[in-house]
């Protein structure tokens, strides 16, 4: 075992673990953030995102050592972040989620979008949702949250 | 009030009051339900109904988790059935718990209980100014009455909450991370497992490297084993997984029992396999298929058409999970099954238990659309927990075994012939449909027919009889569910042929049969319009005399402009789920590219699912099932070789993604006062045909046999 020491929604935490270990079993595990979802373990679903230095990042097959000095947040910590909380209430003003399992990821990579293009078309939005899958057909409803949750962040 | 049009099968076995009500002294109030949620939001539908016949706001009502031994035994959450089973339900035993707790409040406070008014959970008197509340007269009482079929409901004119828009229970903790999945559980010292899968169906272990199983245990990894059947469990879920995986590596199979290579749609019409007809309104016969006649004289025109679905993996985004604990007292299990007591049953069949002694607790997994790895897992946590007893066991499946383990939809073939008199009427009807079943859900019977049919009892060292499954005879089940139109045709011959020695592992997938039968039957309905020279739309209504039908179709109908002339192939289609649930007409707009890619631009849904309870939850269940129905359609189907399955992850089964996501508008018809229909699984059917016909209307290649891929188009452009 290894100590790691990773930045996790702002506070330091060091993990004693195998380093291989991927960071998403970290942080379900041994920090008890269970938002994050392991849905393939391949890197081809993106339930698993998180943000890391405030970009979506699938978390699911690379090991915790490759997050050392980084800034990790998870959907958990979203409420505190200005376009997190605005993204948030759009899902749920769409009604955006069935099962709601890949909707934690779908929310970080909505956040890590609106942060780099704070008004995106359509195209833009359909690009930052490249790396998830929904299998409720929530589709539709999760294009028109991001939309609505940026022009909320627009009128702000 | 009104006289209640609602009558629900679960009260006759579940007719006591407080099998689902309760109130609490806090003025709460328990519902308790059978009906589990898999994400189609049925809690909050529930939760409205109770809070509207009770007068209280949707806060104060609790829905209690589905634990078996407690709550009403509903069978399974499955065929649409929720509303009209538990909704109906639970309408009833509100309005009589309501009426009930009226009476007592006027012998209380000495008034006539005609009144009384509630708001809120008090009970005032119009005549003077006394009052009561729900929880002063049955906090933590029983009601010791049945509920009253015949109640009195509130007048739909009335309602305040039923039929609004409103965010889902859940939805807020599921966004910010704090909904809890079943994945998410955690006990003092729990155990994580993990399963070492065969290469396929029917390779079983020769041996084991006792180097690895030495090397693993000294690790500290619990090693289970019964017969072929493999676990490894210990603290650490990456060390159990990392486990797992080595343990493979030192793992000989006999991999005799090849999976057969030969083409399954060959295999549909080619195998031995159990025929009925279907008659009286989509009931098989149990008597010998009518041989086919020829086309009728006068018959103007006679068209033949097949078409073909392939296999289809029910894919959740989570691998099924199930926690289990095995103690003295008796076998504890956590499950996102959608049939707890069927679950159970089969458990304890399994383990030759008092079923008294198993208790299984829902808790929610990702969107299972039917009978996906949900029970298979739950039994592998109950196999781990039984060699391992007293520690909590929580056994996820990975992706793998997801997507190469849980059953399929089967591979159908529909085969249809029929003729046209010369002013376009339809004067006979051919349908035949071929699959494997749908029914394998743990059903505990004869020859243990429960654990039969549970994935992991075939490993074990002494495995339960195999369960040779028998066509189902029950109305619109299965293979025959929507293969009877509701069309008015006359001369219809239908049959359902149950296939046997099919290569794979087949059960119930949202519609079952339906997806299939509906695309064939509205296909083929394009095929005949074209044929009579009529336009889709009025070929359908001068077929279909049903006013609600019509008038879904008619919606949408009016929604599309069909005579554009922009490049954009347009498709309609319609069907009735089952003939008597929801109804569905479905509009598409389509452009196939250069690329022979089908895009979707828009979709236009219509649906009448009798009352709206839950508005938003109705229409997300048209929505979302159209972009399933679409997934299907245009991107799906499981692949295998002799050697196992090799659509085994998102790359190699792939779905629909955000890129393909059209425009779609729904229209919901009202209906208050109305029996619910169930809205879970009327869009599917109506969905596939609509996007076939589409790519007809665009480019002219009628495509009969899914996916829509690039490759299928470019064949069927080529032999066209």
């Amino acid at each position: 075992m290894d100590l790691t020491t990773l930045t996790i929604n702002g506070e330091v935490r060091d993990i004693d673990c195998d380093p291989a270990t991927p960071l998403i079993y970290v942080l379900r595990n041994d920090l008890d953030l269970t938002g994050a979802k392991l849905g393939c373990g391949l890197e081809q679903c993106g339930a698993c995102a998180v943000l890391v230095d405030g970009k979506a990042t699938l978390c699911c097959n690379r090991p915790v050592g490759e997050f050392a000095g980084k800034e990790v947040v998870t959907v958990e910590a979203l409420e505190n972040d200005t376009v997190g909380a605005a993204v948030q209430k759009a899902f749920i003003a769409e009604g955006a989620a069935q099962c709601g399992y890949c909707t934690a990821g779908l929310v970080i990579a909505a956040t890590s979008l609106l942060k780099a293009n704070a008004a995106p078309d359509r195209d833009a939005i359909i690009a930052g949702l490249e790396e998830h899958l929904c299998r409720c057909g929530s589709h539709a409803r999760v294009i028109a949250a991001i939309g609505r949750a940026a022009k909320e962040i627009g009128n702000v | 009030m009104s006289k209640s049009v609602f009558s629900s099968p679960s009260l006759s076995k579940h007719p006591g009051l407080d099998e689902w009500v309760s109130v609490g002294a806090d003025g709460r109030v328990s519902i308790r339900s059978g009906k589990v949620d898999i994400g189609q939001r049925i809690s909050t539908a529930l939760a409205m109904i109770a809070a509207e016949e009770l007068d209280i706001p949707l806060d104060r009502i609790d829905m209690v988790r589905t634990v078996t031994g407690e709550a009403p035994d509903e069978g399974i959450t499955s065929g649409s059935n929720s509303m009209m089973e538990s909704g109906s339900a639970v309408r009833l035993a509100t309005a009589t718990a309501r009426r009930h707790m009226l009476a007592l409040a006027a012998e209380l406070l000495g008034v006539g209980a005609d009144t009384l008014d509630v708001d809120d959970g008090l009970i005032q008197s119009r005549e003077t100014n006394r009052s009561a509340t729900y929880a002063e007269i049955q906090g933590d009482k029983a009601f010791e009455i049945d509920v009253d079929p015949d109640v009195d409901v509130k007048d739909p004119e009335t309602h305040k909450i039923v039929g609004e828009k409103i965010a889902p229970l859940g939805l807020s903790e599921i966004v910010t991370g704090s909904y809890r999945f079943l994945h998410d559980m955690k006990m003092p010292g729990m155990l994580h497992a993990r399963i070492v899968r065969p290469p396929h169906y029917n390779a079983r272990l020769k041996t084991m490297n006792d180097e690895t199983t030495d090397r693993l245990r000294q690790s500290g990894i619990e090693i289970v084993r019964d017969g072929s059947f493999i676990a490894v469990a210990g603290a650490d879920e990456f060390a159990v997984i990392r486990a797992a995986e080595r343990l493979f590596a030192a793992c000989d199979w006999d991999m005799s029992g090849a999976l057969s290579e030969d083409d399954v749609f060959e295999r549909l019409t080619a195998n031995p396999r159990e025929s009925r007809p279907v008659e009286n309104d989509g009931v098989p016969q149990d008597k010998p298929v009518p041989p086919l006649a020829d086309p009728p004289e006068g018959a103007a025109a006679t068209l033949e058409a097949r078409y073909d679905k392939p296999y289809h993996a029910h894919a959740s985004m989570g691998p099924s999970a199930g926690c289990a604990i095995w103690q003295d007292d008796g076998l504890q299990i956590w499950s996102h099954s959608q049939g707890v007591y069927f679950l159970r049953d089969a458990v304890a069949e399994a383990f030759d238990i008092d079923p008294e002694t198993v208790r299984i607790e829902h808790v929610p997994g990702a969107g299972c659309y039917g009978h996906n790895g949900a029970d298979d897992v739950a039994f592998d946590a109950a196999l781990v927990a039984r060699a391992l007893p007293g520690k909590p066991i929580m056994l996820k499946w990975t992706r793998e075994e997801e997507h190469a383990w849980a059953p399929y939809a089967t591979a159908t073939s529909m085969k249809l012939r029929a003729s046209l008199d010369p002013d376009g009427k339809v004067i006979d009807w051919n349908h035949e449909s071929y699959g494997d079943t749908f029914n394998m859900r743990p059903r505990s019977g004869p020859n243990m027919a429960g654990a039969a049919r549970l994935l992991s009892g075939r490993f074990r060292e002494n495995p339960p009889p195999e369960f040779i499954p028998q066509p189902a005879m029950v109305r619109h089940m299965g293979i025959h569910r929507n293969l009877d139109p509701l069309y008015v045709f006359p001369n219809k011959r239908l049959v359902k042929n149950l296939v046997r020695d099919l290569p794979l592992r087949t059960s119930a997938l949202r519609t079952l049969g339906a997806f299939g039968n509906v695309f064939a039957i509205e296909s083929f309905m394009d095929e005949l319009a074209e044929a009579a020279g009529i336009d889709p739309v009025t070929f359908r209504l001068n077929h279909l005399e049903d006013t609600r039908g019509r008038e879904v179709l008619e919606a949408v109908a009016a929604r599309m402009d069909f005579g554009a002339d922009d490049g954009i192939g347009r498709g309609i289609a319609f069907a009735q789920y089952k003939n008597l649930k929801a109804y569905a007409a479905v509009g598409v707009e389509l452009e196939v590219n250069d690329a022979a890619e089908v895009k979707l631009r828009r979709a236009v849904l219509a649906g009448d699912a009798g009352e709206i309870v839950d508005r938003d939850g109705v229409a997300a269940q048209y929505d979302g099932g159209f972009l399933q129905a679409a997934s299907w359609t245009i991107n799906e189907q499981v692949t295998w070789d002799r050697d196992g399955i090799t659509s085994r992850d998102w790359e190699t089964y792939p779905i629909l993604g955000f890129d393909n996501v059209p425009e779609i508008e729904t229209i919901l018809i009202e209906r208050p006062g109305v029996p619910f229909l169930g809205a879970g699984e009327a869009v599917s059917g109506p969905a596939g045909a609509a996007i076939a016909n589409a790519i007809y209307n665009a480019t002219g290649l009628r495509l009969r046999r899914m996916p829509f891929t690039p490759d299928a188009i470019r064949e069927a452009a080529m032999d066209a």
